[in-house]
């Protein structure tokens, strides 16, 4: 899906800033989001593609303000509504209970996990079959993506690139966050000129980035 | 899958993250110890002191340098370095003549087990959204001036590799032991935002 999430090339953001000393959690909450997003996709039955699609979908305004930590912690409250572990509104009836006030929380809804379970561990996979390029190809991205979850960034559909590297095979994060299929297949490196995505006047450079057999098309 | 709604009365994290914490030990769905270890693991165990070590023995032992751009996964695996977000690590040799830096423009993907969590700047929207479009210029904002002749290769991490950067290896360092070496490496040159200074 074309979201806020899918940021690269975006401009008007200024410049980063590195703040000198920085803890890994800057407040207990976000250590906390952090450990349920890392036990989510157990959690919920679900997986890391889905869990990245979850703040995919977040609201765009949603994801600006709450940053990074409160995106995982929206993201878990996601999958576990969908999955039937807790009912819509129940965190925020809780959070209101929490602070006091004394508000109605929802029954326990019935839980509906997706019919799922992965061939194995992680995301990597050994297939059977040659990878359809090689080192040296020229390959075309595909110009446009679903709506669902997918890993073709906009600013790199619809150009051309050489393919630098062949990876492992892994699972297709297009499929697997929908539950569908893992439709594991060979993925590449793929390297564009700056020129090709930029335009005449872009700084020269590099950009490389891993592409799914499924988001590339031959040059005839 | 359908999208979330924009949330209206929308209780702060921290309240938000106590509530769903209570509803889950309610329903016997999560060990608190297994939460804490979590969080101490990657406060304290696992953080880019790991990488420093991979990035200082690799300066210090040709064959190991040569093991780790051959495959990077395994040679970190030797010292000890594996587990989520690691599942296939390349290494990404910077010189005088090619500087590497990696980002993720998606969400914000990067090696755990051998940098920890990424720092904010990493996941701030300016990085993610510039770095692919005007890396010099990122580059020298953060503090970073590559000369003209250095050619600029920026790695966005799409897929579930993950890639490290292996900084030069500073002048005046010869004499230096391994452990001191590692004191030397920087969060910020594995990824390619910075270079490792001279001490």
């Amino acid at each position: 899906m074309d979201g806020i999430h899918d940021m690269g090339g975006t401009q008007g953001w200024g410049a980063p800033t590195i703040p000198a000393d920085e803890p890994v959690f800057a407040e207990p909450w976000e250590g906390k989001a952090f450990a349920y997003g890392a036990l989510s996709a157990r959690l919920s039955g679900q997986n890391l593609d889905a869990m990245r699609h979850a703040i995919d979908r977040q609201h765009p305004y949603d994801y600006l303000v709450d940053g990074y930590y409160g995106r995982w912690l929206a993201c878990v409250e996601t999958m576990l509504v969908d999955s039937g572990v807790l009912a819509p509104g129940a965190v925020v009836a809780r959070a209101r209970n929490l602070r006091g006030e004394d508000v109605p929380e929802p029954d326990e809804p019935t839980l509906h996990k997706p019919d799922y379970q992965p061939t194995a561990a992680g995301s990597i996979r050994q297939i059977d079959g040659e990878p359809r390029y090689a080192v040296g190809d020229r390959v075309r991205t595909k110009a446009h993506a679903h709506a669902g979850h997918t890993r073709l960034p906009r600013y790199t559909r619809g150009h051309v690139g050489t393919v630098a590297e062949i990876h492992p095979a892994q699972v297709l994060p297009d499929t697997n966050a929908h539950f569908i299929a893992e439709n594991a297949q060979h993925v590449y490196a793929v390297a564009f000129d700056s020129r090709e995505l930029w335009g005449d006047d872009a700084e020269p450079f590099t950009l490389t980035i891993d592409m799914y057999d499924d988001y590339l098309e031959p040059i005839e | 899958m359908t999208a979330v709604p924009r949330a209206h009365d929308h209780p702060d994290a921290a309240l938000r993250a106590e509530a769903l914490e209570s509803l889950l030990l309610e329903r016997g769905l999560i060990d608190l110890n297994v939460v804490e270890g979590l969080i101490g693991r990657y406060e304290n165990d696992v953080g880019p002191m790991n990488g420093a070590r991979v990035i200082a023995k690799a300066w210090t032992d040709a064959d190991y340098r040569e093991r780790l751009l051959e495959d990077g996964t395994a040679a970190i695996g030797e010292l000890g370095y594996s587990g989520p977000q690691g599942e296939h690590i390349e290494v990404l040799e910077n010189s005088d003549k090619v500087h590497n830096v990696v980002v993720c423009t998606l969400c914000s993907c990067y090696p755990w087990p051998v940098l920890g969590l990424p720092p904010s700047w990493y996941k701030d929207p300016a990085y993610r959204a510039r770095i692919v479009r005007e890396p010099r210029q990122v580059l020298a904002e953060m503090g970073l001036a590559l000369d003209d002749d250095v050619e600029i290769r920026v790695w966005d991490s799409s897929s579930e590799v993950r890639y490290l950067v292996l900084p030069e290896r500073p002048d005046g360092t010869s004499d230096m032991s391994e452990e001191d070496l590692a004191a030397l490496v920087t969060r910020d040159a594995m990824v390619g935002v910075a270079r490792v200074a001279a001490p």
